[in-house]
């Protein structure tokens, strides 16, 4: 399937039928007033992350418009949509990866476990411990399998001695599925890794300082069918333990791995809703059109 | 596939190999363009090079005359005391001259003697002295010495006097030629390596002077300029690459900062002499103004190249180390600057060995003066080995033309000694990956 789409004028809005809007209100928690033009409902019980209103520009480009959603605890949500539709730049608000990019103005409150994160006293660092990220290309350290992962911990002084460090790299790797692999050479370069197997490391490397949240911009798009099942895989087990987003252009993928889906257009946020729903019955005409592959 | 297409198919097949022989024929004539240019590079390294080492290699060597040196004591210790400071200060130059007139007893018109007593170099009696110092029992014995010959005395040896020319155009009359051939058929002359040549400092005497006050000079300039600039260029460059906001005043800094880089040389002189030397009354000819001068022309080099190997780290090791919430400064420290290291390097190096090689500047402050002693703090005068090599190159005795191709391999193995170091210390860096 292809995810390309022929840009359409930048400023043509998307109009969302009136009768729609009003059913997403509708479904929307009672109590909870939201103002949204998305379908769907954008809330959730247990959010451990939420963003309100999240305008992000590079300039002059309105890349998110309005977006609000709120990302669930122990779940996986996937943000699908066109290229250059803004999942990434949502993605990267949710730990501040932006503020690296000058052009870069971030609206609109976001908050982790109820915390707003664009607050003065939000200390950057901190709050990339807690919400971790993994890429779409596996940029491991050019150092060694063990660095990969003990720098993370190293930083923010999680390990009080080599034993625990010993520890705490071990268990990551277990947990990324690649401990059985290079238990053996933790002292050769992560760079000499194959794809996948450094995409993993690049997931253990995240889950070593023990986030909250995990967020994967595309992260198996350079890999091929079976290291990307492994990681889906591994993604699923993980749930367990973290909120994941995932950016992704495999519908397939997003069904498999994913509880919720959020499908973004031209930097809004159309419709978001129970993955299962989404792929089988979507309430929005341009979800329909994407899923269905009527884009490009 | 119908007839048509496979026709179509079969004349782009031949038209494709048709051109591939004239392809192959342009790639050739391109590859011999290519090595054409890399041997004659060679062929002007060679010749460089071969004409540098035949003549200079000859530096390295100094004609010596063998002598039998009393030390008789009623010279050097009359009173027999031995007290330092008199045989300190004893003449010793009447031993050497008494040796060479025990060799030609028959010399004794006073011109003639003065000619005899120039054969040899008046480096000798410091010789002497220093053997008697040595061991004060010498005093009333007798030893062979090899004493240094005058360089006119060497270069007639080395072949560079003809002896056919008329008498009254040499600087060697048939006199002088008839004692040394006598001396030479005695086997008391002989050419031998010159140690002094690389440990003396300069001097008016050509078969006296040394490169060493110049290398040392070269050394604490150079440890100077790289002291300073690699420092604040590294980290200028991690600023204005890493941390600076791109405005207004950071684009016209980098404007700047190229066009210092394209400055003449001379121009940074100034500027040292009108800054270092006039306003805030640093020494004149001292190897710290002359690296202060040399960092001021080697920093915008250096800024340059280091942007350059900054800007060649991957971003995505950035936002591996931004995504596990480093700071910018981690970021730099602990994962850019080390994948960055080999290319700086690089960039010193070059900035390094433009510096070593400059000589305009350095004159501007004076490092051109002719300083006899070996420099031994940043402070004292010095000079520089390309100066050097101007200052004997500009000398009239015949004796300096081989002491400046000397001087040239001595600067050149300094280079090639600076880059090895480079060289060892980038693979270093490469290995951590
Ligand atoms: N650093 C940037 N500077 C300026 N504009 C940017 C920058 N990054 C992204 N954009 C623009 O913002 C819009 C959203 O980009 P984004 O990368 O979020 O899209 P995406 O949905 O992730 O696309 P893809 O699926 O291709 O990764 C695009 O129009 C893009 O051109
Ligand atoms: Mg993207």
């Amino acid at each position: 399937m292809s995810t390309e789409i022929a840009p359409t004028d930048p400023n043509v809005r998307i109009r969302v039928p009136r009768a729609r809007v009003a059913a997403a209100a509708d479904d929307s928690q009672p109590g909870s007033k939201i103002e949204t033009k998305t379908v769907g409902q954008v809330t959730v019980a247990d959010a451990v992350m939420t963003a309100r209103r999240v305008n992000v520009h590079y300039g002059e480009k309105h890349a998110v418009k309005d977006v609000s959603l709120d990302i669930g605890r122990n779940a996986v949500i996937a943000l699908i949509g066109p290229s250059g539709c803004g999942k990434s730049t949502f993605l990267r608000c949710l730990n501040r990866m932006n503020d690296t990019i000058d052009s870069a103005r971030v609206d609109g409150s976001i908050t982790l476990d109820g915390v707003d994160i664009y607050e003065k006293r939000q200390d950057v660092v901190q709050l990339r411990a807690r919400v971790g990220m993994v890429f779409q290309k596996p940029n491991p350290f050019p150092k060694s399998i063990y660095e990969n992962i003990a720098y993370g911990p190293r930083i923010h002084g999680l390990a009080a001695n080599r034993a625990e460090l010993d520890e705490v790299v071990q268990t990551s790797l277990a947990k990324a599925g690649l401990w059985e692999e290079v238990k053996d050479r933790l002292d050769h370069p992560g760079t000499g890794l194959s794809g996948g197997q450094q995409q993993r490391l690049c997931i253990a490397r995240a889950i070593a300082v023990d986030p909250e949240v995990i967020l994967m911009d595309e992260p198996c798009s350079a890999l091929d069918p079976i290291a990307t099942a492994r990681i889906e895989d591994l993604i699923d087990e993980l749930r367990q333990n973290y909120a994941i987003v995932i950016v992704t252009h495999n519908m397939q993928q997003a069904a498999r791995v994913s509880q919720r889906t959020a499908y973004f257009h031209l930097g809004e946020l159309v419709e978001v809703g129970a993955t299962n729903q989404i792929f089988t019955n979507p309430r929005h005409r341009l979800t329909e059109d994407y899923i269905t592959g009527r884009f490009g | 596939m119908s007839e048509a297409t496979q026709a179509r198919a079969r004349t782009s097949q031949q038209k494709v190999a048709a051109g591939l022989k004239r392809r192959y024929r342009a790639e050739l004539r391109f590859r011999s363009y290519g090595i054409a240019a890399v041997a004659l590079g060679l062929l002007f390294v060679a010749f460089l090079f071969f004409s540098i080492i035949s003549k200079g290699y000859t530096a390295f060597e100094q004609t010596f005359v063998r002598l039998e040196v009393s030390y008789a004591a009623d010279k050097i210790d009359p009173d027999g005391k031995r007290a330092p400071a008199d045989l300190e200060g004893a003449n010793y130059e009447a031993l050497v001259r008494q040796a060479l007139r025990e060799r030609f007893p028959e010399v004794t018109e006073r011109g003639d003697l003065r000619k005899l007593y120039g054969l040899l170099s008046g480096s000798a009696e410091t010789v002497v002295r220093a053997r008697v110092l040595a061991d004060p029992n010498r005093i009333g014995s007798r030893e062979t010495l090899w004493l240094m010959a005058d360089d006119h005395v060497d270069m007639l040896v080395k072949g560079h006097i003809d002896r056919n020319v008329p008498e009254d155009e040499r600087s060697i009359d048939d006199r002088e030629l008839g004692w040394i051939d006598r001396l030479t058929a005695e086997h008391r002359v002989e050419v031998r390596f010159n140690p002094k040549f690389l440990t003396g400092g300069d001097s008016r005497e050509p078969e006296q002077a040394g490169v060493r006050g110049a290398v040392m000079g070269s050394l604490f300039t150079l440890l100077v300029t790289l002291f300073l600039s690699f420092p604040i260029g590294v980290a200028a460059a991690v600023y204005l690459e890493e941390f600076a906001k791109r405005n207004r005043l950071t684009d016209i800094i980098e404007v700047n900062i190229n066009n210092l880089a394209a400055v003449p040389s001379i121009v940074f002189g100034l500027l040292g002499l009108a800054m270092f030397i006039q306003f805030f009354g640093l020494p004149r000819s001292a190897p710290l103004v002359g690296g202060l001068v040399l960092t001021l022309m080697t920093l915008p080099t250096i800024i340059i190249t280091s942007r350059a190997a900054l800007k060649a780290v991957p971003p995505s090791i950035r936002e591996a180390a931004f995504g596990m919430g480093a700071s910018p400064v981690q970021a730099v420290l602990h994962h850019v600057l080390p994948l960055a290291m080999p290319g700086m390097l690089t960039g010193a190096i070059i900035g390094m060995a433009r510096a070593l090689g400059e000589s305009a500047p350095l004159l501007m402050i004076g490092m051109v003066a002719f300083i006899a002693d070996v420099p031994k703090t940043l402070s004292d005068p010095a000079t520089v080995l390309p100066v050097q090599v101007y200052l004997w190159a500009s000398s009239p005795e015949r004796a300096f033309v081989e002491r400046t191709s000397g001087a040239i391999m001595v600067l050149l193995a300094f280079l090639l000694v600076m880059n090895a170091a480079a060289v060892f210390l980038r693979s270093r860096f490469e290995r951590r990956w």
